[in-house]
């Protein structure tokens, strides 16, 4: 073979370095851009929670005193016209509980396990086709749910829990909001049910004056949450208007009194004996400040949601049914 | 069936195992999960743990008496440990056989020759050994002082010893013995008076740093499954982070391409453990070897073989790691595992000579006292360096801590993590907690690190010793560290910003973050000038106020030069005027003219020394998420006397 250049092989790779200059031109063409990255703009979310209320039962409220969370429960549920008012056969429910903290039930900074698994129990008796129970706690996930006896009560049941991750977060933009605007809210396990309760445990909070009913809520919160802790009364107000629950169980059974929202001592408890069940979680919320000892005007977001018609502070105007067993 | 698919049933055997361990290392009820599973077995089963901290601790704590079943295994077989059970090994050997599939005979034949860089790996032993060692070495140099007739004891004997030797030796050889002898015993009895015995140095074990199994350990805790984490094959919840796993990851990967070039190079030039058993198999009972001498020097037995130990000549028994390769590759039958030794000879003694025995053994030493001159143990040390609880004190602890990680993979929160050079060079990958990262602060209900600790670094306390309950309660509960705001960076102290997300979350009852009310003047653009006032109401002058500014429920207005100086808090504004709460009414509306200060009020965050246990949730909840304005350092832990730091 000949060391000399044919005119062949020059034509043959003049053609290929040609077809190369062409290739690396369309690639530089195709991909060019005059201008710099623009700053990234919010992305304007309209992801609102849907609305779980039954309005033609109107508000209703019960109030039971006792010291066993599972016949408190029945009874004051019982008292409303039992949960087949609320929970229908086939429904879908989810569980809204507190599990802040990777802490015993002992403690009472969470969802009493007993509450959790004896209205899973009452859905499912009514016929309910799913129980599901979330939250997005402050502590490690799985220790919450695990420490709390959630986890526990959940699974025997036969409720399953849903743990919070990334995916389960959407940008929600709440109207005439100020700070729920673009934030990621716990959106996808409220994407397939159509019955919501609430299940707060009354607490004392230092910023807030108390956690209850429409405090709990902030566990559907993601993000850098923490930041709202700045205007805590306003953030509060605009998870009462974010989320309309089916029903809301404040479980004051043993309220924190002391220490809060953590506790971590049986010294910060008292035995209120009391388990409040209704519709409207300002009601629920106002009678609940007098078990910690408070009156509505220390916790002003009270006011600030009663503003906005969500609920009425006078719980009395309800004629809630009171018992005691 | 051959005996190298025994082999390699055993070798995939343990290997799945060490995997299997690794991913139910993972706190949790499932049968996948961490309930009681052995997933220490194989660490155990490693004795140059527990040689390691035999020396640096004078015990053999618990499970690591596993390690001496290898160690009776080693000495009868030889290396079966680094041919048969060692998962790294099976990765090397792996790795090296995709290396060298394709080469032609003679090739697989020359990167299987003997290397005399082979005997690094003893170097390495022996520096690590003497760091380990250097505690037991100084109360045997320091005899003469403390046991003196123990010592004249151990003198005589050895006299007596050389006098018998010499009886068969020349006299000149003889001569030279005694020299030799008397130089030791005068050195010995200088270093005692030399040695100050009141500040012996504490051992350092740094065997973790080479050995295979906690590096197998390291590498696939903080990057394999980290990695996974974020596949659909999930084992955590929360994807994992942990920091400085590049140069973990750097020294696995170079491990691991490196046998494309020499197959098992780390077996063959690092490895400490392989070290290790290179001097246990000496006495060995059955032993690889020819069965004949005389052979046609094909040299097909050194095709595979993986210890690089050269059977076709005189083989060096020390290097077989008995993959038993040869016994297959031998056309002619010549290979045995037998108890003669074999036909050809052998090679016992590890390439090593005196002078780089004592060289590397006199580096270890020095580099461990050089490193101590630094005072990291002592007044230098690092307040970043917040250890797990339970955690030994310092000097303790790096006699123990083989930095395998397993602390780090069972932490449920995801905040302990591989020191890089918090703790100095000596507590490189060590465990230390890192309250920015993971899902929680060190919760309050967790003991899990202290009770996986193969080696007791963290010892296996329990709940009620952690929070200093029912028998533990006069001494209170084990403290890691305290908290400590920064004023200049904290949204109430600095910014006049309600916040106190610390104190919330503080987990300790009563609190350890306590908070005392201020009052903060804001300042209007212009003063705040009454107009008229009713009970619960003011109108001003002036347009300057944003529409419910002020209604958050933390803001307060106090009348100036009236007789009514109490606060009260307000609750709703308009550009001009603000509603306060019924909760206190004016009784006599205040004058037009008066003038109006509008305050906020804030619950500014002090943390109380005495209660703050240091887990660090604190930290992990501030909302001023860069430099947190609450920090956690080591002051106070419970560890350590010297880090006290209250009454």
């Amino acid at each position: 073979m000949s060391d000399e250049l044919t005119r062949r092989q020059f034509l043959i790779r003049s053609a290929k370095a040609g077809a190369s200059v062409v290739a690396a031109c369309a690639i530089g063409y195709w991909f060019y851009d005059s201008n710099a990255p623009e700053s990234s703009p919010d992305q304007k979310s309209s992801i609102l929670l849907p609305d779980f209320s039954i309005p033609e039962l109107g508000k209703k409220m019960s109030i039971v005193r006792g010291q066993n969370r599972s016949e408190t429960l029945r009874a004051a549920l019982k008292a409303l016209g039992g949960i087949e008012i609320f929970i229908k056969n086939g429904d879908r429910v989810l569980l809204k509980v507190n599990a802040a903290f990777a802490s015993p039930p002992m403690l009472s900074a969470t969802t009493h396990p007993h509450v959790v698994s004896e209205l899973t129990d009452l859905c499912y008796k009514i016929g309910a086709a799913s129980v599901w129970v979330t939250d997005n706690p402050i502590n490690d996930p799985v220790s919450c749910f695990g420490l709390s006896g959630i986890a526990e009560a959940a699974d025997s049941a036969g409720a399953r829990v849903i743990l919070p991750n990334d995916n389960l977060f959407k940008p929600a933009t709440l109207p005439d909001a100020n700070l729920i605007k673009n934030w990621p809210v716990l959106y996808e396990p409220f994407k397939d049910i159509n019955k919501v309760i609430g299940i707060a445990q009354i607490k004392d909070h230092h910023r807030s004056g108390a956690s209850m009913v429409m405090k709990n809520w902030y566990g559907l919160l993601g993000g850098r949450r923490n930041i709202f802790h700045q205007d805590i009364h306003n953030i509060i107000k605009e998870l009462a208007m974010m989320v309309k629950p089916t029903l809301v169980v404040l479980d004051g059974t043993t309220s924190m009194m002391t220490n809060g929202p953590t506790g971590g001592s049986l010294s910060d408890l008292k035995q209120t004996n009391t388990m409040i069940v209704g519709t409207d979680q300002v009601a629920t919320d106002a009678f609940g400040a007098g078990l910690l000892g408070k009156n509505i005007s220390d916790l002003p977001y009270i006011a600030k949601v009663e503003a906005k018609g969500i609920g009425t502070a006078d719980y009395q105007s309800l004629n809630p049914i009171e018992l005691s067993i | 069936m051959n005996i190298i698919t025994t082999r390699r049933i055993c070798q995939v055997f343990f290997l799945i195992i060490f995997l299997w361990f690794c991913v139910v290392t993972t706190l949790g009820k499932e049968w996948w999960q961490l309930r009681g599973w052995p997933v220490n077995w194989i660490i155990q089963m490693d004795p140059l743990v527990g040689l390691g901290t035999l020396l640096s601790t004078h015990v053999l704590y618990a499970g690591l008496l596993w390690g001496l079943a290898t160690v009776v295994l080693t000495i009868l077989l030889g290396r079966f440990f680094c041919g048969w059970v060692c998962p790294f090994g099976s990765i090397h050997q792996f790795v090296g056989y995709l290396g060298k599939r394709n080469k032609r005979v003679s090739q697989k034949v020359r990167v299987n020759r003997y290397h005399s860089g082979q005997s690094i790996k003893y170097w390495i032993l022996i520096f690590l050994l003497t760091a380990a060692i250097i505690e037991i070495a100084t109360d045997v140099a320091l005899l003469p002082r403390n046991r003196l007739w123990l010592f004249i004891t151990i003198a005589l004997a050895l006299l007596i010893v050389i006098a018998i030797q010499g009886a068969r030796q020349t006299l000149n050889s003889y001569k030279r013995t005694i020299l030799l002898y008397s130089t030791l015993i005068f050195i010995w009895l200088l270093l005692s008076f030399l040695l100050n015995g009141d500040q012996r140095p504490s051992a350092s074990l740094q065997i973790g740093l080479l050995d295979p199994i906690p590096l197998l350990y390291r590498s696939i805790n903080f990057i394999l499954l980290p990695l996974l984490d974020r596949t659909a094959l999930k084992l955590q919840t929360v994807p994992r982070f942990y920091e400085g796993t590049w140069l973990i990851g750097a020294i696995f990967i170079s491990a691991v391409l490196l046998n494309l070039m020499i197959p098992r190079f780390y077996c063959r030039f690092v490895c400490p453990l392989g070290a290790l058993f290179g001097v246990l198999n000496r006495f060995a009972l059955w032993r690889i070897g020819k069965s004949k001498e005389e052979c046609i020097d094909c040299q097909l037995c050194q095709k595979n073989c993986e210890g690089a130990c050269q059977p076709t000549s005189r083989i060096r028994i020390r290097e077989c790691v008995l993959c038993l390769n040869c016994l297959d590759d031998c056309h002619h039958g010549l290979m045995t595992f037998q108890t003669a030794p074999s036909a050809a000879g052998e090679i016992i003694s590890p390439d090593l000579t005196r002078r780089e025995f004592m060289v590397t053994a006199i580096s270890g030493a020095a580099a461990i006292s050089t490193l101590r001159i630094g005072g990291r143990i002592g007044p230098n040390w690092n307040p970043r360096l917040v250890r797990p609880p339970g955690s030994l004190a310092e000097n303790e602890f790096l006699t123990r801590c083989i930095k395998c990680g397993q602390c780090m993979r069972i932490c449920p929160t995801n905040v302990i993590h591989p020191a890089t050079l918090e703790g100095g060079l000596e507590g490189l990958w060590t465990p230390i907690l890192n309250f920015r990262i993971g899902t929680s602060g060190c919760q309050h209900n967790c003991i899990a690190c202290g009770n996986l600790c193969p080696t007791a670094a963290i010892r296996p306390i329990s709940l009620d010793e952690r929070l200093g309950r029912n028998q533990y309660s006069s001494q209170g509960p084990i403290i890691i560290g305290t908290a400590f705001i920064d004023r200049g960076r904290c949204l109430p102290w600095a910014m006049d910003t309600p916040c106190i997300v610390c104190q919330e979350n503080c987990p300790v009852s009563p609190k350890a973050i306590i908070t005392r009310e201020f009052f903060s003047t804001i300042k209007t653009p212009t003063p705040l000038v009454i107009k008229k006032a009713s009970e619960l109401s003011i109108k001003f002058q002036s347009d300057v106020l944003v529409p419910d500014q002020f209604a958050t429920g933390d803001y307060y207005c106090v009348v100036q030069e009236s007789s009514e100086i109490r606060r009260r808090r307000i609750i709703g504004n308009t550009t001009n005027g603000f509603q306060v709460s019924d909760a206190l009414p004016f009784e006599s509306p205040p004058l037009p003219g008066s003038r109006v200060e509008i305050l906020i009020r804030l619950q500014k965050p002090y943390v109380d020394p005495k209660r703050c246990i240091g887990c660090g949730v604190c930290e992990h909840e501030c909302p001023v998420k860069g430099k947190r304005a609450i920090r956690v350092t080591a002051e106070n832990e419970s560890r350590s006397r010297e880090h006290r730091l209250i009454v």
